[in-house]
């Protein structure tokens, strides 16, 4: 197996000098992705499954690896962010060379490497021992590259908080692969269509067996993917990564979790209707609290990271109605909603790397990720705030660019099926119809706010460094997601050809339905051109008009009054979301610090104003389980006595208890 | 290519047509019927001023406002008899999304000045705008729901009015077309054009800075968004009436001229509402549009 020879010769990137070890790991990811998009591309293009023996399968049995379509996009979209990310590393590593020690930068180097390996093995392996092990890498590789600024103890924390999280996940997927292989004979991906049609399955779980044994799988990648209520790892560990791990994790880490519930659905033999609302629910859930939760950060990255779970929700609404449509035979639906959600997973991994990356050099350039203190770096980082732009435009789904194709699919699919569904599905469409146009509205909203206060109007505080443009290898990265965000946007048909490979594995009779949006899609093609054409005609008017009169510069209008700092005016991001946040106060939680002026202070001094925003998923469910589970397990501190002899005679008792059960017959 | 054309004439008489009737209602004499658009013509040639604070993103927004706006026109057929110069299986979506970007390019224009008011309008803006969205989507599920089809062109033609209930349908579907237009161009009563105080307006206090050509641009589109939705209006109630191809282009003018005038009526008999109750006011349009979703439920006999 070449991967074998990959994953080992990961450790020269610990014998060589720190300026090497990015080349050392850039040439290992290279020779890597070679292998497996040729791979990928013959499982997605000619329909040729790779097989191969497990590496790990001198520890599992003779369990396979398999290439089928959905690995093979899976791979392909693992590839390219994790290429752009080592990329965009390496300009945003520079700075760390001095201040990190060689030891910190292999181990970051090579966590980043083993992060991509076993991802790539993830979509491959097919024995569920195997999976669990290489699902455990991901784990382990993902946090130590989040810890990678661990002298912050706030970072060390958020990291083992992520690892416990994930450990949870973990869990449930055991209980589930062991279910699997209690119903099915074997523990593995390929005999679960065995145990979901097994006899037992229905003794254990009752006739709604597959769903509920699909829960279990669902809770354990739910927590990677972070469909709420599972999501509260997320927005913690995302912006204590650096960047360009923000952008991996964010980009396709974090599609593993889709990845899982895509492969188990692919062997469910009943529930459809059961699962598919289920994901739905969750998902438009998702959607909402996800940016809603968004519009109130401070954080640029935490900002970003609330987004993925909205993304999330969105890619799930596209999963949740594929599996109505095929519950209900209903091709057009099931094939929209799942080429829409397939199609967003791509395109969320394009826009949200892009985004991250984006975030990452303006935190290198200024040191802060607060929003209230940036402002105006479009004149000093002009080029990072172009591709900003771009990566929000298309998260906010507006074309011509990638977001929006893939929700016009999953819209296609809802408005297709209204008419024809009875007084429950359209309700439960029209659902989906105004989440998703609230979404839009909401990321719109969001994201004005994120690129208006950061890179427009005037600089909020002075830095001791003039922020600079990044340099060319971030910019390059970023470039190269660009061009892949406005190919899709404006030649979607390209993308949509390999998309309708995978779609075929889970909806098999639907091959006109494809060719009939991609002739539709192709107009949207036109109409961006059109669009695009007038804008030039128009800027070439008004050069034409503008180069006869005379055009001034001044200050902005401040109502007959400009003598201020401008930069004390403007609406700060916390201005910017105060009505939203008035609006929205059930569901967002945000409090203010700040002490009003009483009557009798005549000489007021200075005030603060703070403001902050939380989680309540996170505090009421989250939180207060841990606190419950820390109080009982705090009675068992009683025999923690710590002397010698109590500790002895605990398995005396042990031993003894079991003697006598045994004895007695009751074991 | 004939709707596009009716709707230019329909953006020719329409902010004139509001200005007569609000100065006829209050006892004035009123402006001619162009009097607009020689306003605009004089900015057209005017020379501009920019803020020094503004990037490119300020110069380019007006452009890419007046194309979305231009794009989304485009897609909207002419009642039964012609389609859009373009027209597919979920265009709507399309037009909606595509005036989204305009807006988004305007809302940090706004932002890009580094003014306060005019963040503040901008703030209104992405906010009253994110709340009409879902009355939007509300309105066109249930047209699609009756007609059964996913094209602006397919809708309109196939959309039947046989009984009492469906032409209670349109009315409720054409009052919230209208409130929808109010909003989406920041007229009364969430905001008011002719305000003086920067603090109280909304579409306004984000053009301040906005000049000469630029907010000649600004202006035409306004106009125009104002025709396209008129337009909108009159695909929903002309095909039902089943009048000729002459005929139904005279009733496209018409319904336009009657939509500017019904604008100037609401304007002159209503203030504007305090600005925390403007999202209420929105959310109520959801609402309502729920009822005319449910109407179709009866129409359709599904219920």
């Amino acid at each position: 197996m070449p991967l074998w020879v990959l994953c080992i010769s990961a450790i020269l990137i610990f014998t060589v000098p720190n300026n090497f070890k990015h080349t050392i790991s850039l040439a290992l990811v290279a020779i890597t992705i070679a292998f497996t998009s040729y791979w990928a591309g013959l499982a997605l293009f000619y329909g040729f499954e790779l097989q191969g023996l497990s590496p790990f399968s001198m520890i599992s049995g003779d369990s396979p690896i398999v290439v089928d379509k959905l690995s093979a996009f899976f791979i392909l979209v693992v590839n390219f962010t994790v290429l752009t990310g080592l990329l965009y590393a390496k300009g945003y590593l520079k700075s760390y060379l001095k201040t990190k020690n060689k030891h910190l930068m292999s181990i970051h180097y090579f966590s980043y490497v083993w992060l991509y390996f076993s991802m790539l093995l993830v979509t491959m392996v097919r024995g569920g021992l195997d999976f669990l092990i290489v699902w455990e890498l991901m784990t382990i590789s993902s946090f130590l590259l989040v810890i990678f600024d661990s002298e912050k103890e706030d970072i060390l924390k958020t990291g083992i908080n992520y690892l416990i999280q994930m450990h949870v996940g973990f869990l449930f997927l055991l209980v589930g692969f062991l279910f699997t292989g209690e119903f099915s004979g074997t523990i593995s991906f390929d005999s679960m269509g065995v145990a979901f049609s097994s006899n037992e399955l229905f003794e254990v779980f009752g006739s709604h067996g597959n769903f509920w044994l699909f829960l279990i799988f669902f809770i354990g990648f739910g927590i990677k993917a972070g469909f709420i209520p599972l999501h509260a790892w997320l927005p913690h560990a995302h912006p204590a990564a650096p960047s360009h791990v923000s952008g991996v994790m964010s980009g396709v880490m974090i599609k593993m979790g889709i990845y899982g519930i895509l492969r188990v659905l692919t062997h469910l033999q009943s529930d459809w209707m059961e699962v598919g609302v289920f994901i739905l629910i969750i998902s438009i859930l998702s959607g909402l609290y996800g940016v809603m939760m968004a519009i109130v950060q401070h954080d640029l990255k935490k900002l970003l990271a609330y987004h993925s779970i909205e993304n999330i929700g969105i890619i799930g609404i596209g999963i949740g109605l594929g599996l109505i449509g095929i519950a209900t035979e209903n091709h057009p639906l099931a094939v929209l909603g799942f080429g829409g959600g397939i199609l967003h997973i791509l395109n969320h991994s394009l826009f949200k790397s892009l985004l991250f990356y984006g975030a990452g050099s303006v935190y290198k350039s200024t040191h802060t990720r607060e929003l209230n203190s940036l402002g105006g770096l479009i004149k000093s980082m002009p080029k990072t705030a172009i591709f900003f732009l771009l990566g929000a435009l298309a998260i906010c789904g507006l074309p011509p660019f990638n977001g929006f194709v893939s929700e016009f699919l999953i819209y296609s699919g809802l408005f297709k099926s209204l008419s024809s569904a009875n007084l429950n599905m359209s309700l439960m469409f029209l659902g989906g119809i105004t989440s998703l146009a609230l979404i839009g509205g909401l990321a719109i909203f969001c994201f004005t706010k994120a690129f208006g206060v950061v890179f427009l109007g005037s600089a909020r505080c002075e830095f001791p460094i003039k922020p600079v443009e990044a340099d060319g290898s971030m910019l390059f990265s970023k470039l190269l997601v660009a061009v892949v965000i406005v190919m899709i946007g404006v030649l979607p048909n390209l993308f949509l050809q390999p998309i309708s490979e995978v779609v075929g594995m889970f909806v098999t009779s639907g091959g006109d339905v494809f060719a009939k949006t991609m002739h539709t899609t192709s107009q949207v093609g036109i109409i961006s051109g059109i669009f695009i054409l007038v804008i030039v005609v128009l800027y070439f008017m008004r050069k034409k008009q503008q180069s006869t009169v005379a055009v001034e510069y001044g200050p902005t209008w401040g109502c007959g009054y400009t003598g201020a700092d401008p930069a004390v005016h403007q609406y700060t991001a916390t201005s910017y979301a105060d009505n939203y946040k008035q609006l929205t106060k059930p569901v967002v939680g945000s409090e203010t610090e700040y002490k009003s002026f009483s009557e009798e202070e005549i000489f007021a001094p200075a005030r603060s104003f703070v403001s902050h925003s939380h989680d309540k998923i996170e505090d009421n469910i989250i939180n207060k389980g841990i606190a419950w589970i820390l109080k009982t397990m705090e009675r068992f501190a009683v025999l923690h006595t710590g002397k010698v002899q109590h500790y002895l005679i605990y398995p005396l008792v042990f031993i003894l208890t079991l003697f006598l059960l045994t004895l007695l017959n009751i074991i | 290519m004939i709707s596009l054309l009716l709707i230019f004439i329909g953006a020719l008489i329409f902010p004139g047509l509001i200005s007569i009737t609000k100065a006829k209602l209050s006892g004035k004499k009123g402006p001619g019927i162009f009097q607009p658009y020689k306003d605009i013509l004089r900015l057209l040639k005017k020379g501009s001023v920019y803020s020094s604070t503004t990037s490119f993103v300020f110069q380019v927004a007006p452009i890419i406002y007046m194309a979305s706006v231009l794009g989304a026109i485009l897609m909207i057929p002419f009642g039964n008899f012609k389609q859009g110069l373009i027209s597919f299986e979920g265009d709507f979506l399309m037009f909606a999304y595509m005036l989204a970007f305009g807006k988004f390019l305007m809302i940090i224009s706004a932002l890009d000045t580094g003014s306060g008011f005019e963040g503040m309008g901008a703030n209104r803006e992405a906010l009253y705008s994110m709340l009409v969205e879902p009355a939007f989507f509300i309105v066109l599920s249930s047209v699609v729901m009756l007609s059964g089809y996913t094209s602006f062109y397919e809708m309109f033609t196939h959309f039947h009015v046989e009984n009492y209930v469906s032409w209670l349908y349109v009315a409720i579907s054409v009052y919230l077309l209208i409130q929808i237009t109010l909003i989406e161009n920041s007229r009364l009563p969430v905001d008011d054009p002719k305000t003086h105080l920067e603090l109280t307006m909304v579409h306004e206090v984000m053009v301040l800075d906005n000049s000469g050509f630029d907010l000649g641009l600004i202006q035409i589109t306004g106009a125009l968004k104002f025709a396209m939705f008129g337009a909108l209006i009159g695909n929903l109630v002309i095909p039902p009436m089943h009048l000729g191809f002459e005929l139904s282009a005279l009733a496209f003018v018409v319904i336009q001229a009657l939509f500017a005038i019904t604008v100037g009526f609401m304007e002159s008999f209503r203030a504007r509402l305090k600005m925390i109750y403007n999202p209420q006011f929105i959310l109520t349009l959801s609402g309502i549009a729920l009822i005319a979703f449910f109407a179709v439920f009866f129409i359709t006999k599904t219920i």
